[in-house]
């Protein structure tokens, strides 16, 4: 049997096979996804929206935050926030438009809640997923203190975290927007 | 061949005689060997190596410019060495690599995919369930929107073309389409977005349309016919092709289905674009049209006058490539350059151009055009606009002086 009649022979194979539409999908999807069980979706709660859907139960303070700071962050991040071996987090306001712009937290993030998902996700760099709720919280707080968001009596919890406008919140621009078109 | 470097033989620096035959270090030893056995060369004179379960590389190429944030030695980004390949395929070895707290070790029978948020039904999925899929195998490219930053720099750094472009790479992607995985679950009325996060260290996430999760992403599995490298996603990542190269999250754990982006550190704070009038533009998802010239570049000087081959890579996010033209003068005359056999969607393009070199100083560039009509634009056209430390996105021309003696320099032209 010649080789082009194999893949003849073949391809007739397949339309027997996939004749009626059930049996395609079958092959296409076999559907072996199982259901996620309730300890599947807790260990993935890490995603805070800037609605603020995925923010935990806790709280912490301006001062509490400051203390988890100097034991956790200033090392790298420097002191209030600034002039560290990494990233700064606080400063460089109104520096945008000018020839040296400084993007820290306070000046440039759109969101609050990003302060709050990506603490608890990556931080501290060698030891991420070891603070509390309360510890980001706090810590949270903290960093928006420093860049004159919060007030130094301040406590912070999922409610007042997800009201806070960011001062840099409307000078973005979506390159895509797929919510807008529906 | 430097002879310290050579293993030895003995105690006290003895060296192994057929090292230096090999090594040909010496006359006298060539001449013997001519002799002893006319011209017919060592390696002919005997049975080589056995068969081993690897094939170790025959060159010591190596990923360069490798580059980490104080303290954090994890975070940071090694370049492939595009100047020394040739061809569409990077090496898997030499994949370019951008990690945000190193390489997880993974093991592979544990690892989970979840598919939850808004959904019908939540579902995992483990890596012996993914395989039972149809996978979908394709060359495309994968580039980091970091790459080429170093074109930004006021003066042209003293850098090879690794370096300087090595955040971009092609492999073969094998995986399970997501359409079919994010069918299996059930998309809800109004969901937009998917958050994709990893599972390494900082559990890295992005938001992702969904749209472009239905029209070409998939669940890669495969890197060039084996599993994935552990640096580029084993047991599995995200895989968005033609998009900027940290939206396709490696050791892909999760994705929540949503109705809004996540609005993620890295696609705020980091991957945004921001333009000198203060605005910043978010999810500028597709890499640009570019091309670049790998030979010659600097590092690999010219020898005597006459005929070399220009050789370089094309690509762009927005399909494939339509022509490459290349100059030898700095732009201001341009020849069409020939085109390998695949010229693939969002793939790597390999181009060549005969070129006769009589010992005078040049600038060689080449300049992309794609499917779409769109032009590869010339480094001031690609500057205009950008705020001051706005380092992606870059896709400029890139220009090689080459001098009298044959010696290549990164030049703005």
């Amino acid at each position: 049997m010649s080789m082009r009649s194999l893949i003849l022979l073949a391809c007739l194979s397949c339309v027997g096979v996939l004749a009626e539409e059930q049996d395609i999908a079958t092959v296409l999807a076999p559907s072996l996804g199982e259901t996620a069980s309730a300890d599947d979706l807790t260990s993935l709660t890490l995603n805070v929206l800037p609605d603020g859907q995925g923010l935990p139960a806790g709280s912490g303070t301006v001062s509490e935050g400051r203390a988890l700071y100097a034991a956790h962050c200033v090392s790298c991040h420097g002191v209030d926030g600034q002039n560290g071996i990494n990233d700064a987090l606080a400063g460089g306001h109104d520096t945008l438009t000018s020839n040296r712009p400084v993007r820290t937290v306070g000046s440039y993030w759109p969101y609050a809640t990003t302060i709050f998902d990506y603490i608890n996700r990556a931080m501290p760099y060698r030891d991420p997923g070891s603070l509390s709720h309360d510890d980001v919280y706090a810590l949270t707080a903290y960093l928006l203190h420093v860049n004159d968001i919060l007030d130094e009596r301040a406590t912070l919890d999922a409610a007042s975290l997800k009201r806070i406008e960011m001062p840099n919140r409307n000078n973005f621009i979506w390159a895509i927007n797929p919510g807008a078109t529906q | 061949m430097d002879s310290s470097r050579l293993p030895d033989a003995a105690d006290n620096g003895l060296l192994d005689r057929r090292t230096l035959l090999r090594a040909g270090l010496g006359s006298a030893a060539a001449l013997l060997t001519a002799s002893a056995h006319g011209t017919r060369p060592d390696h002919m004179r005997q049975p080589g190596a056995p068969m081993s379960g690897t094939s170790p590389p025959a060159t010591e190429l190596a990923r360069t410019a490798i580059q980490s944030q104080p303290g954090t030695l994890g975070s940071g980004a090694s370049r492939t060495p595009l100047q020394h390949l040739d061809g569409l395929i990077t090496p898997s070895r030499l994949h370019f690599e951008r990690h945000h707290a190193g390489i997880p070790t993974i093991a592979a029978h544990a690892h989970r995919l979840v598919i939850h948020g808004r959904v019908k039904r939540p579902l995992v999925f483990d890596l012996d369930a993914l395989h039972r899929y149809p996978i979908v195998s394709r060359l495309q490219f994968l580039e980091c929107s970091g790459n080429s930053a170093a074109l930004l720099t006021p003066q042209p750094a003293d850098m090879d073309c690794g370096a300087i472009h090595g955040l971009i790479s092609a492999s073969e992607w094998g995986g399970v389409p997501l359409n079919i995985l994010l069918d299996e679950a059930g998309i809800e009325p109004g969901a937009t977005w998917a958050v994709a996060s990893g599972a390494d260290a900082p559990a890295m996430n992005r938001s992702v349309p969904l749209e472009k999760l239905y029209e070409d992403a998939i669940v890669a599995l495969y890197q060039n016919g084996e599993p994935l490298r552990r640096a580029n996603g084993y047991p599995m990542r995200l895989f968005l092709p033609g998009w900027e190269g940290n939206a396709s999250v490696k050791w892909l754990r999760a994705l929540q289905v949503t109705d809004q982006p996540a609005m993620s550190r890295q696609e705020t704070s980091k991957y945004s674009d921001l333009d000198v009038d203060g605005n910043a533009r978010l999810f500028t998802f597709p890499m640009g049209v570019k091309s670049i010239i790998t030979s010659p570049s600097p590092g690999l000087t010219l020898g005597e006058h006459g005929i070399y081959q220009i050789s370089g890579l094309a690509w762009s996010g927005a399909g494939r490539i339509r022509r490459v033209e290349v100059s030898a003068d700095g732009g201001k005359t341009w020849a069409e350059a020939q085109l390998d056999d695949h010229v693939l969607d969002k793939c790597l393009t390999r181009f060549r151009a005969a070129w006769r070199w009589r010992g005078a100083p040049a600038v060689l560039m080449s300049r992309a055009t794609d499917a779409t009509g769109a032009v590869q634009p010339d480094r001031a056209a690609n500057i205009e606009g950008r705020a001051t430390g706005s380092f992606y996105h870059v896709n400029a021309i890139q220009a090689w002086a080459i001098d009298s003696h044959g010696a290549a320099r990164n030049v703005y032209a």
